[in-house]
Formats: structure tokens, C-alpha cells, sequence
């Protein structure tokens, strides 16, 4: 009896407790139409999600009226919601390509907000010296045609440094990534043989190695294994204090990577109108070669004028006192060259053919 | 539905006193009636959601089904660059890597279900049940961190230079050892699968009625004879054990990508990496930037979907068959 009751009381409990969050769900599903706080939404890329969260947070506190949501989902994601119109704006770290964009209803504008760069980690042990490695060699060890640390193609550019021969243990990421987009960009551009057969992309087939998921990942694997080369972006390796390869650019200069070295290959590079661009093996005196910028992807006609206002409004913020921060989080922040051709843009975003910030 | 219970509450106890519990459930029957329709709506719920899925999944792999057909399957190459696709190697790993935990931990919990079903006494057996039942509450990324760190650079270190030391003849200990591979998951998994079958297996050889064991130790038999004839009793049990053990495995996500080197391909070494079909599709599912790639991606996870479903039907059929098989034995 008393167990018959109990359980009745559990149910109704439950039934309560569902009518409840029902109730609950409909209150926040009414709540920003009822108040005059305008939400975005956003998904993508990764690797700029820390600095995106602080941008939010801090645009937030200046304008309390607007609200950012971010979906760190990957910049294929972001690609997919923002073609579809399921997010108010996507992030990705390789520009659209043609044919997706073309697929598109309405136009997209790419806005560049920070850059990042990939860098070559490696572990030899009892090894201190710092390695440098030419475009040849690099594309050799990932094409697995350089098998040992004390190959010619390794050795030439590291005089005075006592490689082992022992073999290359290459460690890639196993999770498609923006990393691997840059990194493959690169090797196609300084490698025929790479861009005739694995190619660019996030996720490539990879001639040898092992794959490992996420930056934390690759780390780990390099630090484990002894004699193993791997990438990773450059803020990880920076706050990780990973040892870090200078690598030979186009200029014929040995970089090493830093948001300096980055920053200046984006200023070096012939940027095109739509912002569109690789600046993978950029001309350019002191720029780091395996550099690429990151996108805020957004239509320029806007179907909602007070979403639209608050979208330009925040971007114009984002490219100028949001650029200050970009340095303290080892984000690169754009040259002003850069900044020039992204105020255009942002200028360009229009709501019903009228422009929302002249 | 509730108040009409609880209004019920005086007369109900009433008629618990005076009557069998027969009446005293009728006379809630609206509240019974309510009670099935909204259990029913549940089980809907989730029966339906099953197919739901199913036919979202075969919606979504059109575009790789109709470019490579049932070549998808028999396939080797995985490209996403030039857009080709196969999972060959992927259901060649789950597979190998799902059987290594096996021939692992089968054993070891069939032993550690022995012990506790026949030999431990009750205050160790407890302990011990708890203790095992323990590692199946370790979160998958845990095991995976513990391989990356400390059993990955063991085994590369020490025991995969001795066994292709030993039985490097044999060309699945042959190659290459980089302390991340098929063998590497195989041994993860199979610490992660032995919770699982020695429940099951514990509970299956306690399920063998006691007059067996008595019948058995009546006419001679030693402790372990006895037990080998209870082991026979509960064979198809302890195959539906290892059944589950298997879904498990084969279903493993993070703890595998972790430790197995993720690299679609098929060879003879088991100290090469590999990749497995629930692996791939968590690693590479957020940057399928393009529609044919998320659709191989999908025909994967229906792939994975079709394998774990014959599993957990054998399995039920096999423990349907114990249950059956124990009913007649008990009768007899």
C-alpha cells in the first residue's frame, strides 16, 4: 500500500517536474522577444573560439543589449549553418571555395578577424639546438620519402647539428581540421608531387604516420615518441613551450614562427578585394610561411535590420578594439592593410540595399 | 492521475486490509489505464526513434551509396581530398581490434567469474565484484590518456621488443613499433570489455541451479570438475557475455582513437596503426566540409549501426537460449 502510494507520488513528481521544464522552456523561447536583448548565433572553426568567447564577453559588457552565442563546431560546420541559414553568422579558416559559394541564396562576405599559423614540433632526444628545415625537406618526411633524421635534405640546412639515423616517426592529426587545411595548403604550394597526389584539405590521405586527434593530441604523441616530427597551431606550441622549426620562405629567409612572423606574412601577401585568400608561402621579407587567416563568414544583405546593425556594429568592434586583445591571447592580429580592405567589407553589409554603417 | 491515486489513499488501505491486493488495484483502473498508455508512449517513443534514425542514416548516405554501391564496403581507399571512399579498412580494424580484446579478456573474466560464483567467500567476493565493476565507470577518455601516457610508451618499450623478439616470425608481430596500433586498442579495450562479460558471466554461472553442483560433488567429482560441468551448463550464457562484451568494443570511440594511430589501413603487423569505424567518423565528422564525404561518413555509421545490431541479436538469442535451456534443467 504504502509502496503503491509512493510511487504514484513518484509519478506525479514526474509529471510535474516535466510540466515544469516545459513551462521553463517556453519562458526562454519567449524571453529575448519579449526584452529587447538581441541574440546572435554562430558556429565554426575552433582554433579562434578562445578568442571569440572573449570578444563576446567583453562586447557584451560595452553593448548589454546584444548577446553572442558561439558553436565551436569546426569550420566545415560553420560552412554547412551558415549556407543554410540555420546561424547569423559561420566561422572558418579556409575561405569557401567557388563552387560552395555559388551554391549559396544571397551573397557571403568573408571578414578576416585574426591569423594563426602551424608550426613544426619535433623530439629528438638530446637534442637542444633548434632545427631548420627547407620546403623540400619538410614535404619529404610528409610524403615519407625522408625516412632518417640524418638524411642529406635535413642535414644540409642543420650544420653543426648531430642528427640521429634514426627513423621519422611523423604524427598528423586524425580529426579534420583547419591545422591540416593550412598545413597541406602549404606542402601543395611548395611541392608538386604533394598537390598532385595527397592534395589540400582537412582530413587528407596521408602517405605515412600516425594520426593523432587534436592539437593536445599531436602533442602528446611527439612528446611520447622519441624521434617524431608532428604540426600543431602556433598558440599551442607557444603556451606549451613546444621546440619550434625556423623554415626556409619565399624570400629565402629562415623564419621562425610568432604572431610578428605571422602577422607579417598577411601584410606581404597580394590580398584580393573579397578577402579570399592563402597566404601559405607568402613573399614578403620576415613572413612565416605556414600562416593563414581566420573568417567570420556573414551575408551582406542582412534580412534583419536590428540583428544586421548589431552583426556590422560588432564586427567593425571585432577588426579594431578587438584586434588589441589578439596579441595577449597569441592570436595574430591583422596588419592595417588588412583592417583597410575588412572596413570596406563590413561597410558593404547592407539591410534591404541600405547600408547599416557608413 | 495522481490525485485520483492518492484520493484513494483511506479506502484503498481499507481494502487492503479486508481484501487481496486483487481489488485494491482495481479500484484504480483509470489510474492503470493512464499509467499503460503513458508507458506505452515511452517505449513508442524510443522504438520509434530507432527507426527514425535508421532511416535519417540511409537518407544521408544516398550520395556515397549511389557513387560506389555495395563496392563501399570491399573498398580500401579513403581519400577525402579526391573524394574516395571505402570502408574496408575501418570495419578490418573494429573487427581486429574487437577480437584482441576478446582472446584477452574472455579469459581473464571467465576466471574472475569462476573465483566469484564458486571459490571466493562472501566477504572478498563483494569487494572484489565491486572493485571490477569499478572499471566500467572509468570514462573512455581516461583509458585513453592512461595509453597514450603510461601503457603505450610501456609496451613500446619493453613487451612488443620482446614479443617480436620471441614470435617475430610471425608476421602480425613483425614490423615497425611505434607503441600505437591495432594490438596497442586491442589491449585497452580489452580492460574496458572485462567488466562487462565478467558480470554477466557471474551472474549466468549463479543462475546454474545448486543441485548440479551437489549432484556433481555427490558422486565424486572434485572442486573443479564440478565446476567444469557448471561451466558447461552455462556455456550459451557465457557466450552471450562475450557477445556484449563484443557490442562494447566494437562501439568504443574515444579510447581507441587515443591509442590505435588512426590510419585507414589494412596490414599484416598488429603493431601498425589502424583505424576503427566509430574512431573515424568522431575524428573526421566536424570538417566533412563536403556532401559526399558527410554521406560516406553517415554510410559509415550505418555500417557500425547494421554490425552492433546482429551482435546484440545473437546476444539475446543466445541468452534467451540459456534461460530456456536452465528452465528445462531445473524441471528435470
Amino acid at each position: 500500500m504504502k509502496h503503491l502510494t509512493r510511487s504514484a507520488r513518484a509519478l506525479a513528481a514526474l509529471v510535474a517536474l516535466s510540466l515544469f521544464t516545459l513551462l521553463l522552456a517556453g519562458c526562454d523561447a519567449k524571453g529575448p522577444d519579449g526584452s529587447s536583448e538581441i541574440r546572435m548565433q554562430g558556429a565554426g572553426a575552433t582554433f579562434p573560439n578562445p578568442i571569440y568567447q572573449k570578444w563576446f564577453s567583453e562586447y557584451n559588457k560595452a553593448n548589454p543589449g546584444v548577446k553572442f552565442d558561439y558553436q565551436s563546431i569546426g569550420s566545415g560546420g560553420g560552412i554547412k549553418q551558415i549556407s543554410e541559414k540555420t546561424v547569423d553568422f559561420g566561422g572558418s579558416d579556409a575561405p569557401m571555395k567557388d563552387e560552395d559559394l555559388g551554391k549559396v541564396q544571397g551573397q557571403i562576405l568573408h571578414i578576416p578577424t585574426v591569423l594563426g599559423a602551424v608550426v613544426l614540433t619535433y623530439n629528438i632526444p638530446g637534442l637542444t639546438a633548434d632545427l631548420k628545415f627547407s620546403p623540400d625537406a619538410i614535404a619529404g618526411i610528409f610524403l615519407g620519402k625522408i625516412k632518417k633524421w640524418n638524411d642529406p635534405a635535413i642535414a644540409s640546412t642543420n650544420e653543426g647539428v648531430t642528427l640521429p639515423a634514426n627513423d621519422i616517426t611523423v604524427v598528423h592529426r586524425s580529426d579534420g581540421s583547419g591545422t591540416t587545411y593550412v598545413f597541406t595548403d602549404y606542402l601543395s604550394k611548395v611541392s608538386p608531387e604533394w598537390k598532385n597526389g595527397p592534395g589540400t584539405g582537412p582530413s587528407p590521405s596521408w602517405p605515412v604516420g600516425l594520426g593523432a586527434k587534436g592539437n593536445e593530441g599531436v602533442t602528446g604523441q611527439v612528446k611520447q615518441s622519441p624521434n617524431s616530427i608532428g604540426y600543431v597551431e602556433l598558440i599551442y606550441a607557444e603556451q606549451n613551450k613546444l621546440p619550434a622549426a625556423a623554415i626556409k620562405n619565399a624570400a629565402g629567409e629562415w623564419v621562425k614562427p610568432s604572431l610578428d612572423s605571422t602577422s607579417a606574412a598577411a601584410a606581404g601577401a597580394a590580398i584580393p578585394d573579397d578577402l579570399r585568400v592563402s597566404i601559405t608561402n607568402a613573399p614578403g621579407a620576415g613572413a612565416y610561411p605556414i600562416s593563414s587567416f581566420t573568417y567570420l563568414l556573414v551575408y551582406k544583405d542582412q534580412a534583419d535590420q536590428a540583428k544586421g546593425k548589431a552583426l556590422v556594429d560588432f564586427l567593425w568592434w571585432a577588426t579594431h578594439d578587438g584586434e588589441k586583445m589578439a596579441k595577449d591571447m597569441s592570436y595574430a592580429p591583422l596588419p592595417a592593410e588588412v583592417v583597410k580592405k575588412a572596413e570596406e567589407k563590413i561597410k558593404s553589409i547592407t539591410h534591404q540595399g541600405k547600408p547599416l554603417r557608413s | 492521475m495522481s490525485t485520483a491515486t492518492t484520493g484513494q489513499g483511506p479506502s484503498l488501505q481499507k481494502a487492503l486490509a479486508s481484501q487481496p491486493t486483487r481489488r485494491a488495484f482495481g479500484a484504480g483502473r483509470l489510474a492503470d489505464s493512464l499509467f499503460k498508455l503513458t508507458t506505452l508512449v515511452f517505449a513508442l517513443i524510443v522504438a520509434g526513434l530507432v527507426v527514425v534514425i535508421i532511416i535519417e542514416m540511409a537518407m544521408n548516405s544516398q550520395l556515397s551509396f549511389s557513387k560506389f554501391g555495395f563496392d563501399f564496403i570491399t573498398r580500401s581507399i579513403w581519400d577525402p581530398v579526391h573524394e574516395e571512399f571505402g570502408a574496408l579498412p575501418f570495419i578490418y580494424g573494429t573487427a581486429v581490434s574487437s577480437l584482441i580484446a576478446l582472446f584477452i579478456s574472455v579469459p581473464v573474466s571467465i576466471g574472475i567469474a569462476i573465483y566469484l560464483s564458486e571459490h571466493a567467500p562472501r566477504g572478498l567476493a563483494t569487494p572484489i565484484a565491486f572493485l571490477v565493476q569499478l572499471l566500467a565507470a572509468i570514462p573512455s577518455v581516461v583509458y585513453g590518456l592512461w595509453g597514450i601516457f603510461v601503457l603505450a610508451p610501456l609496451l613500446r618499450n619493453q613487451i612488443y621488443p620482446a614479443l617480436q623478439k620471441t614470435l617475430g616470425f610471425l608476421p602480425i608481430f613483425q614490423g615497425n613499433i611505434n607503441g600505437l596500433g591495432l594490438l596497442t586498442a586491442g589491449i585497452i579495450l580489452s580492460i574496458m570489455v572485462v567488466p562487462i562479460v565478467t558480470a554477466v558471466t557471474t551472474d549466468v554461472m549463479r543462475a546454474v541451479p545448486a543441485s548440479q553442483r551437489e549432484a556433481a560433488l555427490a558422486l565424486g567429482a572434485t572442486k573443479w570438475e564440478a565446476t567444469l560441468i557448471i561451466l558447461q551448463n552455462a556455456r550459451s550464457g557465457i557466450t552471450g557475455a562475450v557477445i556484449l562484451g563484443l557490442g562494447r568494443a566494437v562501439g568504443e570511440t574515444m579510447a581507441v582513437t587515443m591509442v590505435i594511430g588512426n590510419r585507414p589501413e589494412i596490414s599484416a603487423s598488429l603493431f601498425d596503426p589502424s583505424f576503427t569505424i566509430a574512431s573515424a567518423i568522431a575524428n573526421e565528422f566536424s570538417e566533412a566540409t563536403t556532401e559526399i564525404y558527410r554521406h560516406a561518413l553517415v554510410e559509415l555509421g550505418l555500417i557500425l549501426f547494421v554490425i552492433t545490431f546482429i551482435i546484440n541479436a545473437t546476444a539475446r538469442l543466445l541468452v534467451y537460449a540459456v534461460t530456456r535451456g536452465q528452465g528445462k534443467v531445473a524441471h528435470a
